[in-house]
């Protein structure tokens, strides 16, 4: 099957190139065929071989890695509804249960998906064929990510703005994957976010009310209720570990996401270094409101900001992105311990937005390669004072 | 002749003192989130650096050299403060929704700087052209900021309901929040000169 896809590609493969009949489209055929097997031209000059992954693969091993996530997602769509629905029969056997849910979840997350890869790739297609250039990988993964940050009654014509808007001013205008300065899914979420706050915040947004349509049942998520003064989330610390609790569509399980960090880690795609320092600057920053204790919020013990919200998710899925996160590895921990502890001080001290990941790691995106200049210099510094000993 | 139409017509596009020479930013993000009170900006500007152009270019031979800023700096101030009572004694509404812009169109960069880069070297008539070609291209840009940004930030224009009239928030559109805040304004400015220079190859940098 896989030879007759090759043959396939190699016999249509004269069409798109220079001379064929549809060369403007050569940057399209170059997409799918470099999608389906690995491209057989290697780096000719310099040494700048880091691994034998190329691009394309390695985004394969990311969009596995947010399966586990996904698929929870999609479940506990169904799932928070029906807890709020007494249509559907709890009662009825627990694989029915399951397999309901999940149903519902994946027809009100599919929409989402397509929404966003469709506009997304859409617009990566068109600026690689203006720009005569190869469409990049990244958007596999950007596309998936950003349904699964938002909340699940998001109107598809605002998520398909955002998308645009995310692909246009966030990436192609600095040169497209690998040049952005900003996480492109959070620019997306945080064009939503202050775009249209009524449909990114609040209590009415996170409960999908009927399989079509905009309409949603109240519920607060975990850091909505400590926003409006609560001592501690209704949710129990289990509920919030394994995610039954509501939230953006799927950031609310922690397992998932550690599942999905496990296979990162593995497989070294993303840094453990951003990932650690990201929970140790939260952490830390926990405990030190433990300590001042002032308010409601502050009391709050400091593991509850690891299972709230979209801390877990940012630390794994976001924080670690190669092209905007630090690049050396002192610059790593520096950068990761700020996004920790930036998105708890949000959290706790700003009155305006429950939810501080976002923000966080969107700021210190911009600050990463400020990071990463003070520790190089650092480091030059550092071995011309040996120079002038040796003097 | 054709040489005063060059004066007054590079600025508006060619020379244009926001996209092209970056001035003004400041009052250009703080005043566009609705069209009124930037078209009211774009015309308070103009008038100002035309005059003070015209002004200085007329004492520029007598003006000694070491405190020529501060001679600038008095005559930009008293057209400012004129412009600042003209607008509350016609437009007080406006006046007020302008608020400080007005009083800052004195250290307004474009303003300053065609005094020193131009006034202070060009005859009268030609420096008058010169400030008011680069107010009205300051105007310009300002007014298509002003325009979309209340269009989807208001979803109305010089406070015509627009979007209502046509029957948007009836199928579900709603207005944009961002583009009423300052760096969405930034982000436009951004796209006018990113479709300015694809128009236009010799402003590319190298």
């Amino acid at each position: 099957m896989m030879n007759g896809l090759r043959n396939f590609i190699d016999k249509i493969k004269p069409t798109f190139s220079e001379g064929g009949k549809l060369p403007w489209l050569s940057s399209t055929f170059e997409a799918f065929e470099t999608f389906a097997f690995t491209p057989n031209t290697v780096t000719r000059q310099g040494s700048h071989i880091r691994d034998a992954v190329d691009m394309k693969r390695s985004m394969i091993l990311v969009v596995i890695a947010l399966l586990p996530a996904l698929l929870f997602g999609m479940w506990n769509i169904g799932y928070q509804t029906a807890l709020n629905d007494m249509s559907w029969n709890i009662d009825s056997s627990v694989w029915y249960m399951l397999w309901s849910c999940f149903w519902f979840g994946f027809l009100r997350m599919l929409p989402l998906i397509v929404v966003s890869y469709v506009v997304g790739l859409g617009i990566e297609f068109m600026f690689a064929q203006i720009r005569h250039h190869e469409v990049n990988e990244g958007f596999l993964v950007t596309g998936l990510i950003i349904p699964m940050i938002v909340p699940v009654t998001t109107p598809l014509w605002q998520l398909a703005l955002a998308v645009a808007f995310a692909v246009v001013i966030g990436k192609e205008v600095f040169g497209g994957t690998g040049m952005n300065f900003l996480n492109p899914a959070l620019v997306a979420r945080a064009f939503l976010f202050f775009s249209y706050p009524t449909h990114m915040s609040g209590d009415k947004v996170w409960i999908a009310a009927d399989l079509w349509g905009s309409d949603a049942i109240t519920g607060a998520t975990p850091l909505g209720e400590m926003m409006a003064g609560g001592v501690r989330p209704s949710a129990s610390l289990l509920d919030m570990f394994i995610g039954t609790i509501p939230g953006s569509t799927c950031e609310t399980s922690a397992i998932a996401i550690l599942l999905g960090a496990a296979l990162l880690l593995l497989t070294g795609i993303a840094s453990w270094r951003v990932m650690l320092s990201v929970v140790l600057g939260g952490g830390v920053m926990g405990l030190l409101f433990n300590a001042i204790g002032a308010n409601a919020y502050m009391q709050l013990p400091f593991y509850y900001h690891f299972l709230m919200g979209g801390f877990l998710f940012g630390a794994v899925f976001m924080a670690t992105d190669p092209v905007t996160s630090a690049q050396t590895n002192a610059g790593k921990w520096i950068y990761g311990f700020l996004i920790g502890a930036f998105a708890v001080v949000l959290r706790v001290l700003n009155p305006a937005y429950p939810e501080g990941m976002m923000l966080a790691i969107l700021l210190m995106n911009c600050f990463a390669p400020l990071i990463d200049h003070c520790v190089v210099s650092r480091n030059i510094k550092r071995r011309q004072s040996r120079i002038k000993i040796e003097k | 002749m054709s040489k005063n139409k060059k004066l007054f017509t590079t600025p508006l596009l060619k020379n244009n003192p926001i996209t092209v020479q970056v001035l003004g930013i400041c009052s250009c993000l703080a005043v566009t989130a609705q069209l009124k009170p930037a078209v009211v900006m774009a015309l308070s500007v103009t008038v100002v650096v035309a005059l003070s152009n015209f002004i200085i270019s007329l004492m520029r031979n007598t003006i000694p050299p070491r405190i020529r800023i501060i001679v600038q700096l008095v005559v930009v101030s008293a057209l400012v403060i004129l412009v600042n009572q003209v607008l509350m004694a016609y437009v007080y509404d406006v006046s007020k929704q302008l608020s400080v812009y007005v009083g800052l169109i004195i250290t307004n960069c474009i303003v300053m700087g065609r005094l020193e880069a131009f006034a202070m070297s060009h005859k009268p008539w030609e420096s008058f052209l010169d400030g008011v070609g680069n107010g009205l291209g300051y105007g310009i840009i300002l007014v298509i900021l002003g325009f979309f940004r209340e269009l989807f930030g208001s979803g109305t224009i010089w406070g015509y309901p627009v979007m209502e009239k046509l029957g948007m928030y009836k199928i579900g559109y709603e207005n944009n929040g961002l583009v009423i805040m300052a760096p969405m304004a930034l982000i436009l400015v951004g796209v006018i000169i990113w479709i300015q220079r694809s128009k236009d190859k010799e402003l590319c940098e190298k």
